[in-house]
């Protein structure tokens, strides 16, 4: 319709990038939204007409057999309008996301405290929770296995255990300088998002059903309610604007509540609501993986390992859930930054009487991590040298390494390692040699306070470790105004996802990303996607998105070329519009003129990632599609009377790749590093012996507050690009930081090694709570009276 | 005369008929349909509910963050409610403190943004009309750790704090350049609406069999009392308000004490600090710490903003908690409460109200009046009190201590009142250890023999928070610290809830 616009000459034009492409640090499409309270969250969607409220009763036995279920008062309760229990399941009783064990409604048997026995829902949710404590439940109580000890000394596993093995490690134990042997208990971790789970089901005709979950995995929760409801999966639509925060912990366990409030509308052909308050959250559903870790070292004079054997035991709770990939992923990170010539890893995968312990930010790696840097420091403890020194020799060589020092105990070869550079870049910056100085000065003088310092490194895989799932798809649709419809299958938890993924698109066309419309994630406009986890989310859709936007271009570029009779190949797409020969179109000029040449202006774009294969059965493979650095420097004060300390300074720098958007890569670095910190220090699960978790509330599940962030905190992002053709060779942000948190931890072991001269390692268990810290200061202080007493690491 | 007035943001809402336990979330969430105040926790533990009560104080607008999900609505009668929706200008501008975390880049999932600017915008709009001088241009330092105090009830899993903080920075420092003393001319509005609506009588509010009383003097308290025996007496309701919300409690009869103004004081009589009932800790916060300066690292970590704001010292006494943070300090400093009733009252040394595990020298017709600290005025004087946790902001003791010592010209011990929490089923003195330290010299075999002996006055719990093995060692701990600080005033001994080394 319009001819070149501005009346200027291509001559003219400026050279300008669009402002909010690639590396801009653009802010959260949401930002103004929550700010304002504008964000619309699941719970704060319009109620639709005649909703119902569900509510879950849950057992109150950790393993048990139900005798008797009556539950004719809880549906006689006035206002109670249905009641659902596992008789009530048209199709399969089961939500587990791969492998069958998650029972939506407990059916004879119970295997954890707070597993869902039946649901009642109701007008107002106050009916439903009073009507539901009216069950006359009769248990025959079953022997519960509680502690991921318990199960070992039963044999009790969800699935079977597994071995990682190179060389001769037994044979190079034995005949070491050096061995130390030891054990580290390492706890688990609620997601503790904001917003507790929840799910709305609306019925439509012929009984389809449409989903609102607050989930990480949109496709499971749409294949698990069809397949409890035993219909295909076209009949489900599911949706996800945003989740306030998910961290794992909304990947496969939403299908629970899903599934619940699909069966309450299939049956009352009503609206219906689930939503758990925070002490139901925390109570039903699973946590990060807590792990017993063994570990048998040789070591040399350096420190440098000669051979190694771990055995890790994690409590996987009642079920497999994701136990097998999380597991998988505890084996590919007991390296983290190391080469382990010799070694041994064995992975048990406990089965318990708890909840079933899911995904978390790490995915299993981060416990890996804690004890190969744990026994890093035990053996500069044992040299008598710092920590940092023993880090530098074990570390895994450059790609060409003659002496082959950069293939990873499942024989993948390390050829991106860029630690080296990392580790010098926050040595200087962080002022290393001259910090440890002061601190070991500062203890000399101060004999009830004493600071810790430590630097710990970060290499983590990036890419789904079940590799079917390292695939992404996107839907885009460009109007007639020259508007841009985006859609992915990533959801949106506020990582910053949408937002990096639509200057991704912005960049390809060169238009401003407030022409881009970010949409919620549905099942019907992208099929079979993966979850939005294992840090991907960027990588995976933000390549999909641009591959979309690459046919689009394409398409008009081709257009362009015939329309107006000029060489495809010099047409370019700027910030001032579509440079077509010597003509410059303003992008909505030229979408009009392609519109009318019937141009189809819409395209899904797919991706799947290249060079990945592991063989499970061989344990040897390529995994990961690269590695994601960083390094972190903690310095911390304890109280040694009271085990109180504080993180005083933490230094980090971490590898973002070629960063898509740097403010939103260093949220994630930021965020990550504290959700880490608060793991390994005041985040403690406590289960009793009938295995009731007595920590479900914020009351007495402590994660880091205001004041526990480092009152010095430096954070450089390295944005080398990836050598790996990732999307602008950007890399993966939202795992990796979180492990740089185990510097704190690390940095606390050392503070109290002080009491004793670092003369021997003071072996605190995570999370290093107040109480673990003055314990540990305990027991140094003894043995430290009793100079004769030869210290035994067994 | 019994309705239930209040202002949701300029709009006045009249109600005859309010359940005493509907609190302002569910009723913003379910019955305004202002979504953007969120449920986090129900429990006045993470702060994503935060909302802004705005009340006459000397005329003019005072601005308190509460926690939505624990305020019952009844308790706003005669004041503003202002939510997240009531903060864009009419222009649709965002106000300076969302404006900054947006350029800070503060939110990511969002979840708890809301909560952030509420509490936020309570402290820029009383700092924006401050009528104290304007602070000295603040050290980055000192702002961070002002804003670690605003945003200590106010939890964020996705950001670990840092863009906040520096969102903070920006919008202090702007409130403190445009300080305007004066209220605005909206603000004057409001306060000639909330002076309409101010209750001047006694007031009763039922629905569905359940009875909310607002007396506005003590004798229709008492009054109330006497007919209605045993009934909730609601202050602060930061306790009172997990019944409703985690127990799920119906609460038959609730007669609140925030309408009465005689409740209200806070004043030095006779040598001693008197306290009432209805007395907030925000309120008493600065006269504690004048009067006893050691109080203060005690007083922000007991509690957030948004805690101190409901929260009221008395109240933590009469509910006869085992780990209340204040009955171990006023213990100490060997306080007493007034009980009274319909004619009558009592007087009672604080450390004899507390009988047993959830049993408190209180009949069903009596409440606490107040309570009255005596002042110190020697210099022989040794006092400190420590609180522990796993966290330091915002969190339940596993073991609080208070000690008072006496000493004479000798150095010798002549009064020891040492006071603990978590370390029984009531907070208790160590009589033991006190006798131990009793006429003898203050002198570290004094200290460290009477230590021992606190296994003799406690035999502690293991629960989630600590075990027995580790309250009774930071007890004896902290006991020998105590005496370190007085004998090495020098030396660093303690770590600051704002991160520093204190130096006693």
């Amino acid at each position: 319709m319009h001819e070149p616009i501005h009346g200027i000459t291509v001559n003219q034009i400026r050279a300008d990038h669009v402002n909010s492409g690639v590396g801009a640090s653009v802010k959260h499409d949401s930002a103004i939204k929550h700010v304002s309270g504008e964000a619309l969250y699941t719970d704060d969607l319009s109620e639709p007409r005649d909703l119902l409220h569900i509510y879950i009763a849950q057992s109150t036995q950790a393993h048990a057999k139900i005798l008797r279920l009556d539950l004719d008062a809880v549906k006689a309760y006035p206002g109670v309008m249905a009641v659902i229990q596992a008789s009530d399941v048209p199709g399969k009783n089961d939500f587990g996301a791969v492998i069958e064990g998650d029972p939506i409604f407990a059916d004879g048997l119970v295997e954890y405290v707070g597993q869902s026995l039946f649901a009642v829902a109701a007008e107002h949710i106050d009916i439903a929770r009073k009507a539901a404590a009216l069950a006359q439940i009769e248990y025959e109580p079953l022997p519960a296995l509680i502690t991921v000890r318990d199960a070992l000394a039963s044999d009790s596993f969800v699935l079977p255990s597994k071995t990682f093995r190179r060389g001769e490690p037994e044979a190079h134990l034995a005949q070491a300088k050096h061995r130390l042997q030891g054990e580290i208990k390492i706890g688990g971790q609620d997601h503790y998002y904001l917003e507790s789970n929840i799910a709305l089901a609306l019925s439509g005709e012929d009984g389809d059903l449409k989903i609102f979950s607050s989930t990480q995995h949109p496709t499971e929760i749409q294949h698990c309610c069809a397949r409890v409801l035993g219909v295909p999966d076209h009949a489900i639509n599911v949706e996800v604007r945003r989740m306030g925060g998910g961290f794992g912990g909304k990947e496969s366990q939403p299908a629970l509540f899903a599934s619940i409030a699909a069966l309450v509308t299939h049956h009352t052909g009503r609206p219906s609501k689930l939503r758990l308050d925070r002490d139901d959250d925390m109570t039903i559903t699973g946590k990060r993986h807590d792990y017993l870790i063994r570990y048998d070292v040789g070591f040399d004079g350096q420190g440098r390992i000669q051979a190694i054997a771990f055995e890790a035991a994690s409590r996987c709770g009642m079920s497999a859930d994701l136990s097998g990939s999380i597991n998988d992923r505890t084996m590919f990170h007991l390296d983290n930054a190391y080469y382990l010539e010799h070694v041994s890893i064995v992975s048990h995968r406990c089965k318990t009487h708890t909840v079933s312990n899911t995904a978390f930010r790490g995915f299993g790696g981060p416990q890996g991590m804690v004890a190969i840097e744990r026994v890093i420091d035990e053996i500069a403890y044992q040299v008598g040298k710092d920590p940092l020194d023993v880090r530098k020799i074990n570390f895994y060589g450059p790609a060409d390494d003659p002496a082959g020092r950069n293939v990873t105990p499942y024989f993948m070869t390390v050829t991106d390692n860029i630690l080296p550079e990392i580790i010098s870049e926050l040595e200087t910056t962080a002022d290393y040699t001259a910090r440890r100085a002061q601190i070991m000065q500062f203890n000399r003088e101060n004999t009830y306070l004493k600071k810790g310092l430590s630097l710990t490194p970060v290499k983590f895989g990036i890419s789904f470790t079940a590799t079917h799932l390292n695939q992404a798809g996107a839907l885009m649709h460009i109007y007639s105004d020259g508007s841009i419809h985006l859609n992915h299958g990533g959801t949106e938890m506020g990582q910053g996802l949408f937002t990096k993924v639509a200057q991704i698109v912005a960049e390809e066309f060169q238009v401003e990303i407030d022409r881009i419309k970010i949409t919620a994630t549905t099942t019907d406009k992208v099929p079979n996607t993966s979850p939005t986890a294992a840090s991907s989310g960027c990588d995976l859709n933000g390549q999909a998105a641009r591959n979309a936007a690459l046919i689009l271009k394409g398409r008009l570029t081709e257009f362009a070329a015939e329309h107006y009779s000029v060489d495809a190949a010099t047409i370019r797409f700027t910030a001032e519009g579509v440079i077509v020969g010597d003509k410059l179109i303003a992008f909505n000029a030229l979408i009009q003129k392609a519109y009318f040449a019937r141009i189809s202006l819409s395209t899904t774009g797919f991706y799947s990632t290249p060079k990945i294969h592991f063989n499970a059965e061989s344990g040897k493979g390529h995994p990961f599609f690269y590695f994601a650095y960083g390094a972190a420097v903690s310095e911390v004060t304890v109280d040694t009377l009271t085990g109180e300390y504080k993180v005083d300074r933490v230094d980090i720098v971490h590898d973002c790749g070629a960063s898509i958007n740097p403010a939103i890569d260093t949220g994630q670095v930021e965020g990550g590093f504290i959700q880490g910190m608060g793991w390994l220090t005041t985040e403690e699960l406590v289960y009793d012996e009938c295995g009731v978790l007595r920590t479900h509330a914020p009351s007495t599940y402590k994660i880091p507050a205001c004041g526990d962030r480092p009152r010095i905190m430096n954070i450089q992002l390295r944005c080398d690009p990836n050598r790996e053709e990732s999307v602008y060779r950007s890399k993966a942000v939202g795992e990796p930081p979180l492990m740089l948190g185990i510097s704190v931890f690390n940095a606390l072991n050392d503070a109290v090694a002080s009491l004793a001269d670092y003369g021997r390692h003071p072996q605190i268990d995570a999370p290093a709570t107040p109480e673990r810290v003055l314990m540990a200061c305990a027991k140094l202080r003894e043995r430290e009276c009793k100079p004769d007493q030869a210290l035994t690491h067994a | 005369m019994n309705t239930l007035r209040f202002l949701l943001g300029q709009e006045l809402i009249e109600l005859e008929s309010v359940s005493p336990t509907l609190t302002v979330l569910n009723y913003l969430r379910e019955e305004e349909k202002r979504i953007g105040t969120k449920e986090g926790c129900a429990e006045g533990d993470c702060g994503a509910c935060t909302v802004v009560i705005a009340e006459v104080v000397d005329d003019r607008l005072h601005y308190r963050a509460v926690n939505a999900c624990i305020v019952f609505l009844a308790t706003l009668d005669g004041k503003q409610l202002l939510t997240v929706e009531d903060l864009k200008t009419a222009r649709n501008e965002l106000h300076p403190v969302q404006q900054s975390m947006v350029e800070s880049h503060a939110s990511q999932c969002g979840f708890c943004t809301p909560g952030f600017v509420m509490s936020g915008f309570a402290e820029y709009q009383n700092r924006l009309h401050t009528l104290d001088d304007l602070p000295e241009p603040q050290s980055d330092e000192a702002a961070t750790t002002h804003l670690t105090q605003v945003f200590a009830g106010n939890l964020c899993r996705c950001t670990g704090y840092g863009p906040i903080i520096e969102a903070g920075k920006s919008w202090l420092n702007q409130a403190d350049k445009t300080n305007q003393q004066a209220m605005t001319e909206a603000e004057a509005k409001v306060i000639a609406q909330l002076k309409a609506i101010q209750p001047q009588v006694s007031k009763t509010l039922i629905q569905a069999g359940q009875t909310y009383i607002q007396p506005n003097t003590i004798p229709a308290l008492a009054d109330a009392l006497a007919k209605t025996p045993g009934a909730t007496l609601l202050a602060g309701g930061t306790d009172i308000g997990l019944w409703v919300t985690k127990q799920h409690r119906a609460l038959d009869t609730v007669i609140y004490l925030g309408g009465i103004q005689a409740l209200k004081r806070i004043e030095v009589r006779d040598g001693q600090l008197e306290i009432g009932a209805a007395v907030t800790y925000s309120e008493a916060l600065p006269v504690l710490i004048r009067h006893f300066p050691w109080l203060e690292e005690y007083l922000y970590r007991h509690s957030s903003t948004q805690i101190r704001n409901s929260g009221t010292v008395v109240g933590n006494i009469a509910n006869g908690s085992p780990i209340g943070d204040m009955p171990p300090v006023l213990i100490a400093l060997n306080a007493e409460i007034t009980l009274t009733r319909q004619g009558g009252q009592r007087h009672l040394p604080l450390e004899d109200y507390f009988i047993a595990y959830g049993k408190q020298d209180r009949q069903p017709t009596e409440f606490i009046e107040c309570v009255r600290i005596p002042l110190l005025n020697s210099d022989s004087v040794l006092m400190n009190v420590y609180k522990i946790s796993k966290r330091f902001e915002q969190d339940i003791s596993s073991v609080s201590a208070a000690f008072y010592i006496e000493l004479d010209d000798q150095q010798q011990v002549q009064v020891a009142r040492l006071c603990f929490g978590g370390m029984a089923a009531t907070p208790k003195r160590a009589t033991h250890c006190e006798q131990a330290l009793l006429n003898k010299p203050w002198t570290e075999a004094t200290v460290h023999a009477a230590a021992e002996r606190l296994g003799v006055d406690f035999t502690p719990l293991s629960d989630f928070r600590a075990s027995r093995e580790y309250r009774l060692a930071v007890a004896a701990n902290l006991l020998k610290k105590f005496f370190i600080q007085q004998q090495k005033p020098n030396q660093a001994t303690q770590i600051s809830y704002t991160g520093g080394l204190i130096h006693a």
